[in-house]
Order: structure tokens, then sequence, then C-alpha cells
């Protein structure tokens, strides 16, 4: 895999770097790109809602429900992407107008409103929805009426839709290099997978476990779900406790996390005895379990809020000034937040707004602004990205103990499913 | 269970012991309230989870409240939090009664529209204030962690809570219902109404006290449960199901009932979670109680009373 970033000789990056503010120079002369180099005629000929002045995208997310309670994060990321790419001066010349719905927690729902974003709005593209399912129950509109959807959520992969560009991590892009680094920094051999029951938890479990067992030789001692929801974890926990795993290995999620991560320090376990390593827990979930409770444990995520690199000091920043002080920023948080740039480095490489024209641009697309440091979008529609391990500590951070090299999207793993 | 020590096994026959009494107690807290307003009084409230949620996010306010202005009195913030979930609770549950529930008592069917849509108003009240993530509430630091009882058998200290707490509202529940006049009245309306209005009951104010009682017993469950659950705009809705699962289970209008029908369902749910998988677990749970049910639909205790 080649490094982003090639060695360059040094007479040579100098002369591209005069090269470089050469071209500045020009652009600065010409100015930005307007509306009049895009003559709306030309940038949209499939009736988008596209004018000389703006462009109509939308936002999809549930902000009511059961869900808001993840989506709200994704909700904020895209409107300050949004707000920072009109800010300088939109894209082919036009701003960014938005239209937000509400998928309220329920898919049917969901699959309504993009309906409407689609065919009544004419949106030039979506960026929209959290869950599995209620992607699934978009994802028929928008084949049948060809729009663009950017899903910002870590999934379970087995997906690629010409219509949807995903910028969330898929599994294998999460599981297997965590449990790389865990079974070489902790000599594990032995693994407790724990999860909700649904179908995340349960393909990723699904992937863990053939590579622990045939890649990394190890035991999976125990593989079980909880029903979304559950509260009581006691009796699991003692099961644990007897068995003594290197490792647990956690996909709890929602309400039931909170309630899970209690329990086990209640009972005495903690990060001193045990090894945790959990595939759900962002700095969005720590709020609600609470520092103290995940002291120690680890975590596996492309991005967290603590990352030290100048992107994501700017991006922390301007976060905070838009949302408040108090708020944090978790894995998908900084994968929504990806959405509009990469829609905008799209649109203006097709030079047009036609989804069609943008989809093609799109394989290639890189992003050096990423706040988790580099991104590059695959011909399959997801991108390559590293794995983070993240060592939670009480104030609800964490310290990044492991970094992958860039890794490569592979919805579908052959061995794996 | 081959490979393990004797001693071993003890030690998880200990806690898997306290574990299912922990879970017996956060049952019956749950299902106290209800207890009352399902078993007593008849009336289907659905938004019953909504008012542990309140009792949740009295909790929180005041844990924070504490932690800026009065640190020195977080030690003990959770017990005021309790009491004043309570009275919290039962304020809104009055209020609640006044202005919906007293209006549907002859239309059963609709008191669980009606409340459904409540709950889900509450819901959406709690999220448009408190923001729609999970808050976590400061705890005392005592309270968090276990009890290391020998080198293997560690007691959580928040379990010990809930039981305590458990012990003293179920006490204060049956003291109030067998032991005070109120209680007579409460019993004497639900066993008849018309009767009880011609003695000189005032039946409408007796129905306004038990529910917002009902509530507010709702209201200390949702304090405890910040201990060990999480709390949000929706995390009272987690419970609804177990809390009438057990109130049906235990015969709907016996106190009784739902202490032995709590017990009973805790009791296998953390014993076949132990040998087999939580999903399967419920599933089995479930199912035994639907057995029992289809045998015995009045549910395991009933009062023998003319109706």
């Amino acid at each position: 895999m080649r490094s982003p970033s090639c060695p360059v000789s040094p007479s040579l990056f100098k002369a591209r770097r005069l090269a470089q503010i050469f071209l500045i120079g020009l652009l600065a002369l010409a100015g930005p790109a307007t509306a009049a180099d895009y003559p709306t005629a030309k940038v949209n000929t499939t009736k988008l809602a596209v004018t000389d002045q703006v462009v109509k995208v939308g936002i999809l997310h549930s902000v009511t429900g059961t869900m808001a309670i993840s989506e709200t994060g994704s909700v904020e990321a895209e409107k300050l992407a949004i707000k920072q790419i009109n800010d300088m001066g939109g894209i082919l010349g036009r701003k960014i107008e938005i239209i937000q719905e509400d998928g309220a927690s329920d898919w049917p729902t969901f699959a309504e409103k993009s309906k409407k974003l689609l065919v009544q709005d004419r949106v030039a593209t979506v960026f929209g929805c959290w869950t599995s399912a209620s992607r699934k129950a978009v994802l028929p509109v928008f084949e049948k009426e060809n729009g663009l959807l950017y899903y910002p959520t870590f999934y379970e992969g087995l997906e690629q839709s010409k219509n949807v560009i995903y910028t969330g991590q898929e599994a294998t892009q999460q599981i297997l290099a965590g449990l790389d680094w865990i079974a070489k920094e902790k000599n594990a051999k032995t693994f407790y997978l724990i999860g909700s029951d649904y179908i995340w938890p349960r393909t990723s479990m699904k992937i863990a476990r053939k590579h622990i067992e045939n890649v990394l030789k190890g035991t999976v001692v125990a593989e079980e779900y909880f029903p979304l929801g559950h509260t009581n974890f006691g009796s699991v926990i003692n099961k644990m406790k007897l068995r003594k795993p290197d490792v647990i290995y956690s996909a709890v999620v929602g309400g039931s996390n909170v309630a899970w991560y209690k329990q086990l320090k209640a009972a005495g376990v903690n990060s001193d005895k045990q090894t945790l390593l959990t595939i759900s827990v962002t700095e969005d979930e720590v709020l609600g379990i609470g520092g103290e409770n995940m002291k120690g444990f680890y975590s596996a995520m492309k991005y967290f809020q603590s990352l030290d690199n100048p992107n994501n000091q700017k991006f922390v920043k301007s976060f905070k000034e838009m949302w408040g002080a108090d708020s944090v920023i978790g894995d998908v948080t900084q994968a929504a937040y990806l959405g509009p740039w990469l829609w905008k480095e799209a649109v203006e490489k097709a030079g047009s707004f036609d989804v069609d024209k943008v989809v093609a641009a799109s394989p290639g697309i890189e992003l050096k602004n990423a706040p988790e440091g580099y991104v590059k979008v695959h011909p399959n529609h997801h991108l390559w990205s590293r794995l983070r391990v993240g060592q939670w500590d009480a104030n609800g951070q964490a310290k990044v103990v492991y970094e992958s090299d860039l890794i490569e999207p592979n919805p579908f793993p052959a061995g794996y499913q | 269970m081959a490979g393990y020590t004797w001693s071993e096994i003890g030690s998880i026959f200990a806690m898997q012991g306290f574990s299912g009494l922990s879970l017996f107690c956060v049952f019956l807290l749950m299902a106290l309230g209800l207890a009352i307003i399902f078993g007593q009084m008849g009336v289907i409230n659905m938004a019953h989870g909504e008012f542990l949620t309140i009792g949740a996010y009295t909790t929180y306010l005041l844990s924070r409240w504490s932690e800026l202005h009065v640190p020195a009195l977080l030690d003990y913030a959770f017990f005021i939090a309790v009491i004043l979930a309570f009275l919290i609770a039962f304020a809104v549950g009055y209020l609640v009664e006044m202005g919906l529930i007293r209006h549907l008592y002859k239309r059963p069917l609709d008191t669980l529209l009606a409340t459904w849509g409540l709950s889900l108003i509450m819901q959406q009240t709690f999220r448009s204030a408190f923001g729609a993530r999970e808050v976590s509430p400061t705890l005392p630091p005592w309270l968090l962690g276990a009890y290391p009882v020998t080198d293997s058998i560690d007691i959580p200290i928040n379990g010990m809570v809930v039981m305590a707490l458990t012990a003293v509202t179920t006490a204060g529940v049956f003291l109030f219902m067998f032991r005070s006049r109120w209680g007579l009245r409460v019993r004497a309306t639900v066993q008849n109404r018309v009767m009880s209005g011609c003695v000189g009951i005032d039946t409408a104010r007796v129905d306004r006290m038990t529910f917002a009682i009902g509530c507010g017993t709702a209201g200390i469950a949702g304090a405890a449960f910040t201990t060990i659950a999480s709390t949000g705009p929706t995390s009272g809705s987690l419970y609804i199901v177990d809390t009438f699962l057990v109130v049906v289970f235990g015969g709907a209008a016996s106190l009784l009932g739902t202490i032995a029908s709590a017990f009973a369902i805790a009791q296998a749910q953390s014993i076949l979670e132990f040998f087999t998988s939580g999903s399967m677990a419920k599933v089995t749970t479930l199912l035994i109680v639907v057995g029992i049910l289809m045998l015995r639909p009045q549910g395991l205790f009933n009062l023998r009373i003319r109706r």
C-alpha cells in the first residue's frame, strides 16, 4: 500500500512549492469560482434544486425518538461543515442551503422523508441516516430516484451501492487491526464476545470470531447477545469471572451500554484486572456511561476527539465555537463532518451537480484536511482510513495508544462471511 | 463445571445468588408503583416509565447542582435526590391525574392510548430540556465499585443500595396500604366505589392520591436506577415491558403477588442467563410466563372478592 505523502527530493519540492505559489497567485487574480463560470444549465442537467445562487442539500437524521441520542452529533457536524464551505464561497459559486428532515427514529419515516427530499425538493445530495436499519429503508428510494447519500456510521459492511458514499468504517476496518493489536500487546489468547442482539454486533462478532480462530489462533470462550435495552448484566459478569477471558470484546449499544459498564465496575471488574476492548463506545457514549466507569478500557475507532494533529485541533475548536464548549465529538460525528467536504471535492472535480457525474468523480477523492488525518474514497465507495485504539480516561477522553496504517475498505471480506 | 475448584464454584454461587436477588429488587422497585396504579386502580399507565425518568433526571440535576455549589453535599445528595424524586414524580402524577386520567376511568382502552401519547410527549420534553444525549449523574465514590467479601467474591455496592431502598419502599407501601387510614380508603374504593362514596369517602380524591403515590414510587425507582443503568430521555421506557410483565404475572390486584412474581421472574432470568445466553434466557423466561398465564389467567395471586 502506498503512503499518502510520497517522498520527494528537496529540489523538486522547491520547484513544486514555487509552482504552487504561482498557481495560488493566479487563482487570487481570477478570484474564487463564481456561478458565472459554471452556468446552471451546464452543471445541472437533471432538474436538481440548483440555481445561480444556491444549491439545496438534505440532512436526514433522527432528532426525535430513541436514536436522537446518537444522531444529534452527526447533524451538528454536517451543519458545521456546510457553514464552513459556505464561508469559503460555497460550491461552484453557489451557497449551500439545507433542508432538514427528521427521521424520528422510525425506519418507514426515513424512507418517506428521503422520497420527499429527492422527489419534491430535488436536493443535490443528502447527508443522513445512522442505523443500518434506516439506511436499508432509504436505499431503494435512493436507487430508484438516483439520489446521493453520504452515510456516516461505522457499520457491518456487506453493502455497496452506486448511490451511497460510506464515510464510516466497514466492519473489517474496525475489527481486524484492533484484535491484532490487543492479541500482540496483551498476549491475549482467550476472548469473550458480548453484544446487543441485532445485525451490526452479530455480523461484527462473526468477523471477529473468524479472525480470532483462524488468524490469531486464539479461542472464543463465549459469544453472547442481549436484547436491545437490556439492563441487567449480573449473570453474564459472573460467568466472565468464572471463565477469566484474556479479553472481553464488546459491542453492546444504547442504554444497555451504560448499564453494562456501570455494573462491570460495581462487580469489581476494572481495567487493573480485566482487559476490555469495545467497538461501540465513543466520546458520545462515555458522556452517559461516565468516564470513571470506562477508565482504562480500550475502544477501537478511527477517530478520537483527543487526536493530536492540526486539522483536528482546528476542527474541535470550530465545533465547540458553534455548538458549545461542553460538546463532545465521537467517531461518527467526525465521519459525518467528512460528508459535505467529500461532496464538495467531487462536485468540483466533476464540474457538475449531476448525481451520476459526482458519483463517477468520487473514487480517488482525497481529503488532506480531515480531522482524522487523511482519507481517500475507494472505488467501492468506502474510505481508506486508519484504525486507532484509544484508552479511556476518567475525564471522558481517550488517549490513543495505537494507530494502524491506512486500511483498505473491504465491505465483502472473503473468508469472513 | 469441570476444571473449576470448589472455592471458585462457591464464590460464583454466592455472587450469582446476589445478582438474582438484586435483579429481584430492581423488578420489585419498578413494579411497585405500577402495582398500585394498574393493580389497585385498573389504569393502564403506559407513561409509567417516564415517571422513572423524572426520578433519574432529578438525581442528575441535584448531583450537578451540588457539584457546582455545595461539593460537601455530594456524599449525601443521592439520598436527598431519592426523596426529591418521590416528591416531584408525585406532583407530576397528581397533575396528570387531574388533567387527564380522571376523565378516562370509564374508558380503559382510551387510557392506554392517552397514556402512550403522554409518554411520547414526556420523552420529547426531556429531550428538549436536557438534550437527546444520555447524561451521567455524578455519584459519590462510595457508591461505586464493589465490596470484596473474600478474594473472589465481590458484592456490588450499588446493588446493596438498591436492595435497601427496595426494602424501605416496599415496607412504606405496605404500611400505607394496610395500616393507614388512607390505605383503608383506597382498598375500600377498589372493592366497591359506589358504596365507598355512600359512606362518605371522597373517591375522586382517593384516586388522585393513589395515582400520585404510584408515580412517586416510580420516581424513587428512577433515582435508584441511576446507579445501575442509563439516564436519558428514553431510559424509563426500557423498563415498561418488564414492569407490566411482573404486575400481570403476579395477579393484578395483589401486592403480595407482585413480590412473588418479581422474585420468580428475576430468579428464572438470572439463572437461565447464567446457563444459557442473554437473548435465550429472555425468550425462555417469557415462554414460561406465557405458559403459566395460560393455565392461570388471573396470575399467581388473586384476591377473592365479589365483583
